[in-house]
Parts: C-alpha cells; sequence; structure tokens
C-alpha cells in the first residue's frame, strides 16, 4: 500500500506541475483572472506530495519491505538502521526522487515568502520552475520509477555498496543537491525576469539568496565530499579530479562566478545581460552535473545505474534544458537595457576579471571532463587525470585567488591604481617575506606549491584588510561574510600547498613488533587481529604511534570485508593533531606474517576542510545579513 | 573606456577567455592526455614511451610473485591476443585486485617493454571486465590516438 501510495502522490504532484507551467503561462498572456492566484497555491501543494512521496520512500527503506524492486536492490534486513534510512537516497531512483523534492520544496519556498517581485515576474518565474520539474517527473515516472513492485518477493535484499555505508552518505548528497537545485530556482528567477523584461537592481536582490544558498551548500556538499574520499577511500588523496568530483566542481565554479556579478547588479544596477548569461551557464552546468552522475556515464561509486536508456533520457531532457534556456536568452537579450557603466580600474573591473577567471577554470574543467567522454563515443578511450587539470587550471587558480586580495579593497565605480597599491603594501610585503622564508628554509619546493603557500599567506591578509580600521560591531554581516569567504580560500589554499608540499610517505612490509618512522612519529606494528562487525569482517592492525618522548597512543586501522555484496574496504584511522594528521592504512598480508602499512603524515592537510568550512559560514553570513537587511529596505546599501 | 562600447569591449573579453581556455585546453591535453593501450594495441603500434598511459586486460594466472621487500609486486596483463605485458607496480594494490581478474593500470612503459605502474585503478567493481574482454560488449573497440 505505501509504495502504490506514494506512486499516486507523485502522478498528482507532476499534474499540479504541469497546471502550475500553462496556469502560469496563461496568467501571463492575461488570459484567467483566477490562474494567476492560483499559481503560488499550486506550487506548495505540489511540494506537499513530492514530499510525502519521499516520506514513504523512506518508511518502505525503515521497514525493508522488499517487495519493492528498489528495496530488494539496494538494502538489506541487516544494515544499521543509519544506512537504511540514508540507503532511501544511496541508489538512482532514491536520488532522483530527492532531486525533484528539494526543487519542489525550493518552489514551494519562493510562492510562500518571496515579496519583493512584481507579481508577473514571481508568475514567470514560478512557471519556469514548473517546467524544469516535469522533465524530472517524467524521468521519475517513465525511466526510474522508485516505487515499483517485485514479484516474487526475494528472501532478503543485495544490501547497499559497503564504500557508501558512512556517515557521509546521509549527508553529502543531499548537500549537493541542495546547492543544484538552489541554483536551478536561481535560474527561474532570470527566466521569470527576462519574460516580463525585468532584468534589473529588484530582481537582482530576490535572486541573490537564492545564489547564496545554493553556493554555500556546494560549497559544504564539496568539502565534505572531498573529506569523504580521503578517508574512505584510504589512497591518502582529498581530490582526484574525477567526473563526478568535476560535476560538483563546475556549478560551483559558474555560481561563485554568478554570486559575484549578482552583487554588481543588486548594487551598482551593473552587468545585466552578463548576470543572466551567467545564471543560464551555471543552472547548465547543475543540469550537466545531473547528467554526468545519473546517466550512468561514468564508471564509478557514484554511478548507480548503467542504463543507456536513462542515458538518452536525461541527454534528450539536457538538450531541451540548456536549448531552451540559451534560446529564451538570445531572444530577449536584446530587451536587456545596458546598466550602468564603470572605469576598468574599479571593484566592478576587478569582479569582472574574478568572473573572467572562474569562466576559464570553468572551460577547462569541463573540456578535460568532456573530452574522454566525447573520444569514448567514437571509439577511442583515453583518460585525463591531475596532469592535465593541475597544469591547466592550478595557474589560472592563483590569479584568480590575486584578483580576489586585490577586489574588496577597491572602491565602485572608479578607484586609482597608485591608491589599491599603498592599500595593498602589508599583503605584498607578506608575500614576500614569505617567499624569502620559504626559499630559505624549505629548498627546492615545487613552482606550483611554493607560489600557492606564498600567495595564502598574502592573501590571507588582504581579506583581512577590508575589516581593517572599521567599527567591527558596526560592520554589516555581509562585510564579514565576504572576508572570512575569501580568508576561507587563503587556509584552504595553504592546506593544499602544504599537503603538496611537505607530506611524507612510507610503504612497508611489516612483521609484527617491527617499527617504521615518517615524518615526526614512530609507528610499531603491534599485532594484526581478525575482527567481526555487524555486516562485515576485518584485520585489523594495532600501531603504537609516539612523536618524540610525547605520550604514546594507539590506531588501528583495518581492512574489511562486507558480507552482502561481498567487498573488500580499507578503513584508514587517522590521528589529527593540530599541525597536521597521520594516515595510516593496512594493505595485505604476504602469507608469510608480513602485512603491507601505508603511512603517511600530511602537515597541515586539515586546513583544507578547515578553510572550504570556513568559505561556508562567509556565505551564510552574508546570507543572514541580507536577509536581514532587506527586511529594512530604506536603510541605504553604502556597502557590498 | 567609452561608455557605449562598454558591453562590447566585455562580450569581446568573454569570448577571448573562452577562446583561450579552449586554445590552452587542446595544447595541454595533447601532452597529459593517458591513452588507453590492450596489449594488442602495444603489439601492432609498438611502445608508447615518454608518456603516461593506461593498459587494461587480464592478470595472467599464476604471474602474479612479490619482490623480497614485500610492497613490489609483478604481474602480466594478458588479453583475447598472443600478447602480453609485464608490470611491476609498487603499492597496495586495490582489494579486487587478483589473478584472473580484469585490471586496468595507469604508469608508463620502459624501453624494455616493462611496464611501471605509478597506480592499480580501484573505481570497478567485482564484476568489471575491460571492453576487450567482455562478451557482452564484444564489439567495442580501445583503439588508441597516440601515434
Amino acid at each position: 500500500m505505501i509504495a502504490e501510495a506514494g506512486l499516486a502522490a507523485l502522478w498528482l504532484a507532476a499534474a499540479l506541475s504541469l497546471l502550475q507551467l500553462f496556469g502560469g503561462i496563461a496568467a501571463l498572456r492575461g488570459e484567467g483572472e483566477g490562474m494567476a492566484r492560483l499559481v503560488r497555491p499550486l506550487a506548495i501543494v505540489q511540494a506537499g506530495l513530492v514530499a510525502l512521496a519521499f516520506l514513504l520512500l523512506i518508511q518502505l527503506f525503515l521497514r525493508t519491505d522488499l517487495s519493492v524492486a528498489l528495496v530488494a536492490a539496494n538494502s538489506h534486513s541487516m544494515k544499521p538502521w543509519l544506512y537504511k534510512f540514508a540507503g532511501a537516497w544511496g541508489n538512482h531512483e532514491g536520488s532522483m526522487l530527492l532531486w525533484v523534492t528539494v526543487l519542489a520544496v525550493a518552489g514551494a519556498a519562493v510562492a510562500l515568502f518571496e515579496r519583493r517581485l512584481p507579481e508577473r515576474t514571481l508568475i514567470a518565474t514560478l512557471a519556469a520552475q514548473a517546467a524544469i520539474g516535469l522533465g524530472f517527473y517524467a524521468f521519475l515516472l517513465f525511466a526510474s520509477n522508485p516505487f515499483e513492485r517485485l514479484s516474487p518477493v526475494p528472501i532478503d535484499g543485495q544490501g547497499l555498496n559497503p564504500l557508501l555505508q558512512d556517515p557521509g552518505l546521509a549527508f553529502h548528497p543531499p548537500t549537493l543537491y541542495f546547492g543544484y537545485v538552489g541554483i536551478s530556482v536561481a535560474f527561474s528567477f532570470a527566466v521569470g525576469a527576462l519574460v516580463t523584461r525585468d532584468v534589473g537592481p529588484a530582481f537582482a536582490r530576490a535572486m541573490r539568496p537564492w545564489v547564496l544558498a545554493a553556493w554555500v551548500f556546494l560549497t559544504l556538499g564539496i568539502t565534505a565530499g572531498s573529506y569523504w574520499a580521503y578517508y574512505e577511500l584510504g589512497w591518502g588523496g582529498w581530490w582526484f579530479w574525477d567526473p563526478v568530483e568535476n560535476a560538483s566542481l563546475m556549478p560551483w565554479l559558474a555560481a561563485t562566478a554568478l554570486l559575484h556579478s549578482v552583487t554588481v547588479l543588486a548594487t551598482r544596477d551593473g552587468l545585466r545581460a552578463w548576470t543572466i548569461m551567467l545564471a543560464v551557464v551555471a543552472f547548465s552546468m547543475s543540469m550537466v552535473g545531473t547528467f554526468l552522475v545519473r546517466s550512468g556515464i561514468l564508471t564509478s561509486v557514484h554511478a548507480f545505474a548503467v542504463d543507456p536508456q536513462r542515458g538518452t533520457f536525461i541527454l534528450v531532457l539536457l538538450a531541451l534544458y540548456i536549448g531552451g534556456a540559451l534560446t529564451l536568452f538570445g531572444l530577449r537579450v536584446g530587451t536587456v537595457k545596458e546598466g550602468s557603466t564603470f572605469e576598468p580600474v574599479s571593484r566592478e573591473g576587478a569582479l569582472v576579471v574574478n568572473n573572467l577567471l572562474l569562466c576559464v577554470i570553468l572551460a577547462l574543467v569541463f573540456i578535460g571532463t568532456i573530452y574522454p567522454l566525447i573520444t569514448e563515443a567514437l571509439g577511442y578511450k583515453l583518460s585525463i587525470g591531475p596532469p592535465y587539470f593541475n597544469l591547466v587550471t592550478g595557474p589560472i587558480a592563483l590569479a584568480l585567488v590575486i584578483a580576489m586580495a586585490t577586489g574588496p579593497l577597491l572602491r565602485w565605480r572608479r578607484d586609482r591604481l597608485k591608491e589599491v597599491a599603498r592599500r595593498l603594501a602589508v599583503p605584498i610585503l607578506i608575500v614576500a617575506a614569505a617567499l624569502l622564508a620559504l626559499l630559505l628554509l624549505a629548498p627546492g619546493m615545487r613552482l606550483l606549491p611554493l607560489f600557492g603557500l606564498m600567495l595564502a599567506l598574502g592573501v590571507g591578509a588582504a581579506s583581512l584588510a577590508p575589516l581593517w580600521k572599521r567599527n567591527l560591531r558596526r560592520t554589516p554581516l555581509f562585510i564579514w561574510g565576504m572576508a572570512i569567504s575569501h580568508l576561507g580560500i587563503a587556509v584552504s589554499l595553504a592546506g593544499m600547498a602544504c599537503e603538496a608540499a611537505f607530506s611524507r610517505e612510507l610503504l612497508v612490509a611489516a612483521r609484527p613488533g617491527e617499527t617504521a618512522r615518517v615524518g615526526p612519529y614512530a609507528i610499531r606494528f603491534d599485532a594484526a587481529d581478525p575482527i567481526a562487525g555487524p555486516n562485515w569482517t576485518a584485520i585489523e592492525a594495532k600501531l603504537t604511534v609516539s612523536r618524540g618522548g610525547g605520550e604514546p597512543f594507539v590506531l588501528r586501522p583495518q581492512a574489511r570485508m562486507f558480507n552482502s555484496p561481498p567487498t573488500e574496504t580499507s578503513e584508514a584511522a587517522i590521528a589529527t593533531r593540530l599541525d597536521g594528521q597521520l594516515y595510516t592504512v593496512i594493505g595485505k598480508g604476504d602469507g608469510a606474517g608480513r602485512w603491507q602499512l601505508r603511512l603517511w603524515w600530511k602537515p597541515f592537510v586539515t586546513l583544507i576542510w578547515f578553510g572550504g568550512g570556513l568559505v561556508a559560514l562567509g556565505g551564510i553570513l552574508a546570507l543572514i545579513g541580507r536577509l536581514r537587511r532587506e527586511r529594512r529596505p530604506r536603510l541605504e546599501e553604502a556597502w557590498a | 573606456v567609452k561608455r557605449k562600447n562598454q558591453r562590447l569591449t566585455l562580450l569581446l573579453l568573454a569570448i577571448a577567455a573562452v577562446l583561450g581556455a579552449v586554445l590552452l585546453a587542446m595544447s595541454a591535453l595533447k601532452d597529459q592526455a593517458a591513452y588507453f593501450y590492450a596489449p594488442a594495441d602495444v603489439a601492432r603500434d609498438g611502445l608508447p614511451l615518454e608518456r603516461s598511459v593506461r593498459i587494461g586486460g587480464m592478470v595472467k594466472p599464476g604471474s602474479l610473485r612479490r619482490e623480497p621487500d614485500g610492497v613490489t609486486i609483478h604481474f602480466t596483463v594478458t588479453d583475447e591476443s598472443p600478447h602480453s605485458i609485464r608490470v611491476r607496480f609498487r603499492g597496495i594494490p586495490p582489494d579486487l585486485f587478483r589473478e584472473a581478474s580484469g585490471v586496468v593500470a595507469e604508469g608508463r612503459f620502459e624501453r624494455g617493454g616493462l611496464f611501471i605502474a605509478t597506480e592499480i585503478l580501484a573505481k570497478h567493481d567485482e564484476n568489471y571486465m575491460p571492453p576487450r574482454l567482455d562478451p557482452k560488449k564484444g564489439e567495442h573497440k580501445s583503439e588508441s590516438l597516440g601515434k
């Protein structure tokens, strides 16, 4: 019964979404007075229905109702409770239902809380939302029904991929989806504004919180995903340039550019068509991201289903959405009047540089991600990995970081280079001092980490400069947000550079009783013993670790064997200290008493994710600041 | 900048940036893309030296052996052809790596034909087969471009 109720709710929601689209169009054409009043309630009821369907699916997973095909294929009665719950979206159909749920709930939020936009623009926005939602409803109902029954009912389920059996699963995918969907809401605003020829500061202010929120979620999702891959995969790396990682990075890059240009539009009424274009690009990237992950075109942990029919379906959706967005942009961009202009040396100028560099990085990542897919379709295989991505994006990212340090110190509309240089004197001195110190203390560093660390110190200082000489208690929250986000980038950059330059790695085959040294640590291998968990067995190493004269402590890395499906995973044991992490992995035994141990000392590696957290925190502060400020619209926006 | 021309300037800048990115990507791809070779490809095209490549095939049963250091392994990769590739790898191979099972490795060839693997890819599941060896996808070709 539960499954049938869920399916019915989904169909109803799809029907309402259709009504919302055509009602919206009719209202905009001036046909049907009642239609205009219907659109908001439709969006709200629709969200309630999809949310109900999603809750019912979770209920099916919690009960392990094996008569439902999706549950049988992805769950298991012996699985821990949390993974039954999170397993509801740890698969293709469930995650698509989550996608559409988030989209509908966001639409309801727009319908409920958006009061700044003219009514017509709002209706156009909600109609655009319905158009996006319809495609995904069709995809769910026709190509990936999560509520399909299975007959005969199996005795037990096939279980969840062990790599996904991690608390990270409960957190990581929804976060990214909130980000993707938030961008699609921002895009709906852009469509609404284009349709009603209403592109201006008011539209930008309505769109900005959504862009900010989406960007915060993407930042959190990427940061959490990176840390998850780091400790779960047991390879010691924190970013692999895997297509799935790129699928989340590309919307983030586009959203970052959009976030900065929408500020120019909201504050100075400049960059109008530019901002709309970025909204189209950001939306396209989040669709490409969904496509890459969902089509099964990639063989990776994330590609739950390999099904060419679904791939084709999503590809058609993708073409319709992106093609439609670009067509609308092309048809209407002529009606967008040019906004106010500015001198090249100005805050706007720096933000244009930021946008251009972000777009260049985006294009480079996009080409590197898509190129192997195209060549494979043409019949030959190749892979593009870190050598390409690091080489092409690294230097441009560093240039971007310099722009980031400079931008906030520039005045709007017009500034003078001489004065900018004066404001940047302290950061430049710090960079010079850091360069000198690094050349003396750590000779032979590779160029990219060297520049990275050097710039991180200077940019860290520069990012706090906008707070300098201000009354900190009266500084608006969004200024704090900007400073903290920029500082977060510098902190993260410092972590990346330290990890790249100063990591120590040791790979040994050790007998119990032997001691290995890596970085400042001495690691004694005491024993390797078999242990058992709820649905796995493992070999667990006991490592006694000491550093200098400090108190020794014990680390227990495991090599796990899961029962269903039968899969082996490595559980790294990690010791976190203020100055870095000791990362230990146990490999295979050689049958003669020796075990492979892989040990890393990674100085300051935690700064990478701490920085990511700071970036997101800055976004949250800015969001709160903007929302609070916009409740008091009479206050003039002196800064932005 | 003249007021009137600002939009045009921005448009040109954006086009220049994207074009620049495409050119940069193309030139970097020429050097940095790792092409995929099966043993038969190597026999036909010769050794791809001086560049990072991927090889794939089946770990030949009985070919896996360990060096005395306990962390370096040697094995042979075969496919349906009579050819094979000898591989050396220093590290912990992924959990699914075993004899008579599919493998994809990334690394470089030495002049003598020995493949020095820097990474054995772990991204496939226990059912994974390289396309050549998978009867269901028998028509799939893995030709190489890097000639």
